[in-house]
């Protein structure tokens, strides 16, 4: 079973690859610009790809559930891969609303990346501790992750947005920050290459070291340590010498995979601006000069305005009646659930500066960008750095 | 400081943009503009005309939207710093000495700026007040003049009004045919159409215009909710620990309650057993699987005072297990955590040279008893007992606390041939004979243990508040959020068709259900006014 | 119209004030909660002494009580315990009545501490917190002192001087 799962996650996967080229080629195939009803040949492809993969993966999410006897959402695998999975949902139901092939082809990169950084992590079925073994597990989260999927929409389309406003012929503030986006995502990208590429090759090295309680305690890396631990002693013997001893206040783990990812970033991104020989966001300008500002624009407010109650009902009313039922207190200030209010709170605020003239358009697409990053950290810096009730057991 | 009235005759309250009635603009600055701002019906915000007052000027402050937005911004900022190391409900040492020790200065720093309770504190509660002042005095500045406003409306507009609408169309030559069609198409889209001298005034989804003010409503009531825990008696939320097979009251529950506990029972994973976890319990090791209380649960019968023994009656056997509470008349008992605590110790009375056990003794750690009679002539007296055994100052022996962490004893032992006895001091690991070299010693024999189980013990008086405004807020913000509100203005202007549209959200959808309507009529398809401009600018 | 909309704006502004005083006042004082404080009525309660009598607070009415909590393991106990024992028999025939509560310790450990400070004022043991938790103690030692009607007159944390001592005792002395 667990088998038949992965492979349709695969499939999955290669699917929304091949959708993403086919999407890449809806707007090349375009004839008529201002067009916007009626989809060409290349996007109902696309599009019947994408419904393809989502259904291949939906099957993925239904085997593990019976595999495993718990919904596939209780570590960072199943939850990352939960959340990619929503965001290609999220964009099938916007796609029909606005038919729009070039927002498909922001989107499912987004969501391709998402599924591969959640690939990295462990992928074995893991058992549910008792806090967890509770209906409200496959309730809560989901609702959660389709929410903050629906609002990352809006920064697919906020993205969309920046790119065409943003004039690229002369750098600035604007144009810095949108590369930095991009950027951004090229780095996760470069996680993604680097421990693949490591896991492959089966590399490994121990060490013992002191951590900050002066406890001896025994560590495993998988990546070539450039810093290593507080007082590391190198136990593998062809392994990589750290280049720098970290405090024992500092996780020199995760900050040595950091360092491995944007430095395959940094590499990564080198290649492209020599291919392109411009901005990665120059060079998309082509790609978006079809649509209209005030469109993307309504598409970002619209996923806002659609994700915000759903957002609301998974991330913190579902989430209260549980941790009600869990841990005897609906609201407890941990770490996750403070995160979980800081987006909602961003949202509502969003919302309520729509209401005036002067925050729709670039500001709200900015805003969309960092709503966004509010969810990514969400996702994944509270979960692997700030360790609360929700951290998903150190993996 | 009058009110304004219109041409056409309504009159309007100070400060009015347009014309509640007929909608046409009744501020100079609001003509030179190309398109209307429609918010809140261009209705006179009361909080703008008056501004005499001290009492004034406070509400005028906590209507605005503005600082609504900033006191959103600085809450969710503060919240952020908050979350930057742990709360000290999540750590368990002193927080004096936890901050410094686990971050260095950092630590020493966010301690002593009182981040470590931070979303207790004065100013954080402050915050969140601020922001319910602002949503009571926000909403209530809008609701009414907006609900003034759209109930008095007319179906002919001022011509000023539907020219700077954003969807707005003129056709030149349509005939009364084409008006039957579209007002036919309009009531199946389930538009309410009314009519006034051939002009119509389609309108939907007005309902979606309160969603705001309901949600607001629920979220008030969620924040009242939070604050009647303070009043005393309407939240409780006492830890209560229980050792197997021993009673407890709890607490409260006005004398009222007992528990009982059977049994605490702590299960793992097991590899064998669970063969799809196979590889993720190699990894991890053990991994809990259930934490769970076996509990009688007893009310008291009669009058009582504390202190006395109560007369209890059964009322429930609960196994209370994370996620399954037990629950009794607002109260919830949970299955909070654990320890494992030494209960009894055994000894031998033994002969240091021969080895050979005189009698064994077992004492209970809780209730030792003064004198163990072995027979034969042999017995053993505790002179001394030490449940949390440390060396003191002054380097005599004592205790540290009740609780039996590191159990103690001089011993003074009896037998035939010293029967005077023989003082021994026995500590785990550790034996001292005081008075030089005895004959017989207590050979240490084992430890029983017994778990006491860890609950908490709530009532929520105000919880249904809490949901009640749950529920409101997630009816306001999905009847905002999901339906919109819209208007399409068919008027006859000299021969002309007119149409103008608005809609609060979604101008996409307002245009495509506009294509719709028009179909099949010789009515042109009004343009939306603000694209032009924009491409205007653009210069595409 | 006008009138009556800053009356309404008052009373508004009024009642969201006084939420917001009260939210804040009672988060402060939520820490400095005391259950029994003084002025209320000491709470009743029974407990058995070691030589097996029973002691009941209100049978000491017209009496004043020095109700002292306290445990043999606690280093200002020790030290206050012999103070007590002083001043009980310079004011046990002037109407002043001690009660000192152990909690949740073994009889050996109560009977032992009592013979080798020679104490003979009544002592008890609280066996499941129960009078504890009623007079809300969290810090040992704790002293009530109780007047003849039965009204608590001074809570006391903390170690106590023999003078501390004798000043209470004339406190409740009826």
């Amino acid at each position: 079973m667990v088998t038949i799962s992965s492979n349709l996650l695969f499939a999955a996967f290669i699917l929304y690859l091949v959708a993403t080229v086919f999407y890449g080629g809806s707007i090349k195939a375009k004839k008529d610009p201002n067009e916007t009803k009626k989809t060409n040949k290349w996007g109902s492809i696309a599009v019947f790809l994408t419904i393809i993969g989502f259904i291949s993966q939906l099957g993925y999410f239904i085997t593990r559930w019976i595999a495993a006897g718990h919904a596939p959402v209780s570590n960072m695998f199943e939850f990352t891969t939960f959340f990619g999975m929503a965001l290609v949902g999220a964009f099938i139901v916007i796609y029909f609303i606005y038919r729009s092939t070039l927002l498909g082809l922001f989107t499912m990169p987004i969501a391709i990346l998402v599924i591969a950084y959640a690939s990295m992590f462990t992928r074995d079925v893991t058992p549910l501790i008792p806090a967890l073994q509770s209906y409200w597990l496959s309730i809560h989260v989901t609702t959660a992750a389709i929410g903050e999927a629906i609002l990352a929409i809006s920064f697919a389309a906020g993205l969309i947005y920046l790119v065409k406003a943003i004039d690229q012929t002369k750098s600035n503030k604007r144009t810095f920050w949108l590369e930095i986006v991009m950027f951004a995502l090229v780095v996760v990208l470069g996680f993604v290459v680097v421990s693949t590429a490591f896991s492959a090759i089966g590399y490994q090295e121990k060490f013992t070291w002191v951590d900050k309680h002066g406890n001896e305690a025994n560590l495993e890396y998988t990546m070539p340590a450039l810093t290593g631990p507080h007082e590391g002693k190198l136990l593998t013997s062809d392994g990589f010498k750290p280049l720098v001893e970290m405090p024992a206040l500092i996780n020199a783990k995760k900050l040595n995979t950091v360092i491995w990812s944007f430095l395959a970033g940094f590499v990564l991104y080198g290649a492209i601006r020599l291919i392109l020989r411009k901005r990665i966001a120059a060079a998309l300008k082509p790609m978006v000069k079809n649509i209209k500002l005030d469109f993307v624009d309504e598409i970002s407010y619209r996923s806002v305005l659609i994700g915000f109650p759903v957002f609301t009902l998974g991330a913190l009313i579902f989430a209260m009646i549980w941790a009600q039922e869990a841990w005897s207190r609906f609201w407890g200030w941990d770490p996750k659930e403070v995160w979980a209010l800081i987006t909602w709170l961003f949202y509502a605020a969003f919302l309520h500066l729509r209401l005036s003239k002067g925050w729709h358009g670039e500001k709200s697409a900015w805003l969309a960008v960092i709503g966004f990053v509010i969810i990514m950290f969400n996702l994944v810096a509270v979960n692997l750095v700030i360790a609360g009730l929700h951290s998903y057991a150190g993996s | 400081m009058k009110d304004v009235k219109c041409e056409c005759g309504h009159v309007n309250p100070h400060g009015t943009v347009l014309c509640e009635a007929c909608g046409k603009i009744l501020d100079e600055q609001e003509t030179n503009k190309q398109l209307l701002d429609m918010r809140y019906e261009g209705s006179a915000r009361r909080s703008q005309t008056y501004n005499k007052t001290m009492i004034d000027k406070v509400w005028n402050f906590f209507s605005s939207v503005k600082v609504g937005v900033w006191l959103i911004v600085i809450t969710l900022i503060a919240s952020i710093i908050g979350t930057i190391l742990p709360q000290k409900m999540y750590i368990d040492l002193p927080p004096e000495v936890y901050y410094e020790q686990e971050y260095g200065t950092f630590g020493k720093l966010y301690y002593q700026l009182g981040f470590d309770n931070l979303y207790g504190s004065w100013w954080y509660l402050l915050l969140i007040a601020l922001i319910g002042v602002s949503l009571v005095i926000c909403s209530l500045d809008r609701v009414i003049p907006l609900y003034k406003a759209l109930k008095a409306q007319r179906v002919t507009r001022h011509e000023g009004f539907l020219k700077r609408q954003r969807v707005f169309g003129v056709t030149q030559n349509a005939d009364k045919s084409d008006l039957a069609i579209l007002k036919q198409h309009l009531v199946q889209k389930h538009y309410h159409v009314r009519e006034e001298n051939g002009n119509l005034l389609a309108e939907k989804g007005r309902f979606s215009r309160w969603g705001p003010y309901v949600n607001h409503v629920g979220l008030i009531i969620v924040l009242f909710g939070g604050m009647l825990r303070f009043v005393p008696g309407m939240y409780v939320n006492e830890n209560l620990w229980i050792r197997e097979g021993e009673t407890a009251l709890v607490p409260e529950t006005g004398e009222q309650f007992y528990l009982h506990n059977n049994q605490f029972i702590l299960q793992h994973y097991d590899k064998n057993k669970n063969k799809k976890f196979e590889k993720a319990l190699a990894k991890a090791g053990n991994v809990v699987k259930n934490y769970q209380s076996n509990v009688v649960l007893y009310k008291r019968t009669g009058e009582k005072i504390p202190g006395e023994k109560p007369k209890l009656e059964k009322v429930k056997e609960y196994k209370v297990r994370v996620n399954h509470p037990l629950t009794f008349e607002g109260y919830s008992v949970y299955q909070s955590s654990f320890r494992s605590e030494m209960n009894a110790m055994r000894f031998a009375l033994t002969n240091k040279k021969t080895n050979q056990s005189y009698g064994e003794l077992k004492i209970n750690l809780r209730e030792p008893k003064e004198k163990y009679d072995l027979g034969n002539g042999y017995s053993v007296e505790i002179l001394n007992y030490f449940p949390d055994f440390e060396f003191g100052k002054d380097g005599e022996p004592t205790t540290k606390s009740r609780v039996p962490n590191n159990p103690a004893f001089v011993f003074r032992m009896y037998s035939p041939e010293k029967p005077k006895g023989e003082t021994s001091f026995v500590a785990i690991r550790q034996t001292i004979e005081p008075f030089g070299n005895n004959t017989y010693k207590m050979a240490f024999r084992g430890i029983e243990t017994k778990n006491v189980s860890g609950f908490v013990v709530r009532k929520d008086s105000s919880l249904w508040l809490v949901i009640l405004g749950g529920i409101l807020f997630m009816i306001g913000v999905v009847q905002g959020a999901y339906w919109n509100h819209r208007r399409i203005w068919v008027q006859n202007k000299n021969g002309e068709i007119w149409i103008a549209a608005h809609t609060n959200k979604n101008w996409y959808g307002l245009k495509r259900e506009l294509e719709k309507v028009l179909e099949e009529t010789n009515i042109n398809m009004p343009e939306d006014q603000l694209q032009r401009e924009e491409t205007d600018k653009e210069g595409v | 119209m006008k009138k009556r909309r800053l009356i309404i704006r008052t009373v508004i502004l009024t009642i969201l004030v006084a939420a917001v005083a009260y939210t804040l006042y009672a988060n402060f004082m939520q820490d400095h909660k005391q259950k029994v404080a003084v002025g209320d009525q000491a709470p009743d309660f029974v407990l058995t002494d070691m030589q097996g009598t029973k002691h009941r607070l209100s049978d000491y009415k017209g009496q004043g009580v020095f109700l002292n909590f306290w445990g043999t393991w606690c280093p200002p106990c020790k030290k206050e315990m012999p103070y007590i024992n002083n001043q009980y028999h310079q004011f046990k025939d002037q109407g002043v009545q001690v009660l000192a509560v152990d909690i949740q310790e073994s009889e050996l450990a109560v009977n032992q501490f009592a013979a080798h400070y020679k104490l003979d004022f009544p002592i008890m043991i609280d066996t499941n917190k129960e009078v504890m938790t009623t007079y809300g103690v969290d810090q040992l030692p704790a002293t009530f002192l109780i007047d003849k009607s039965g009204k608590v007159v001074k809570y006391h944390t903390g170690e106590m001087t023999e003078n501390d001592v004798r000043e209470f005792m004339e406190k409740i002395k009826p």
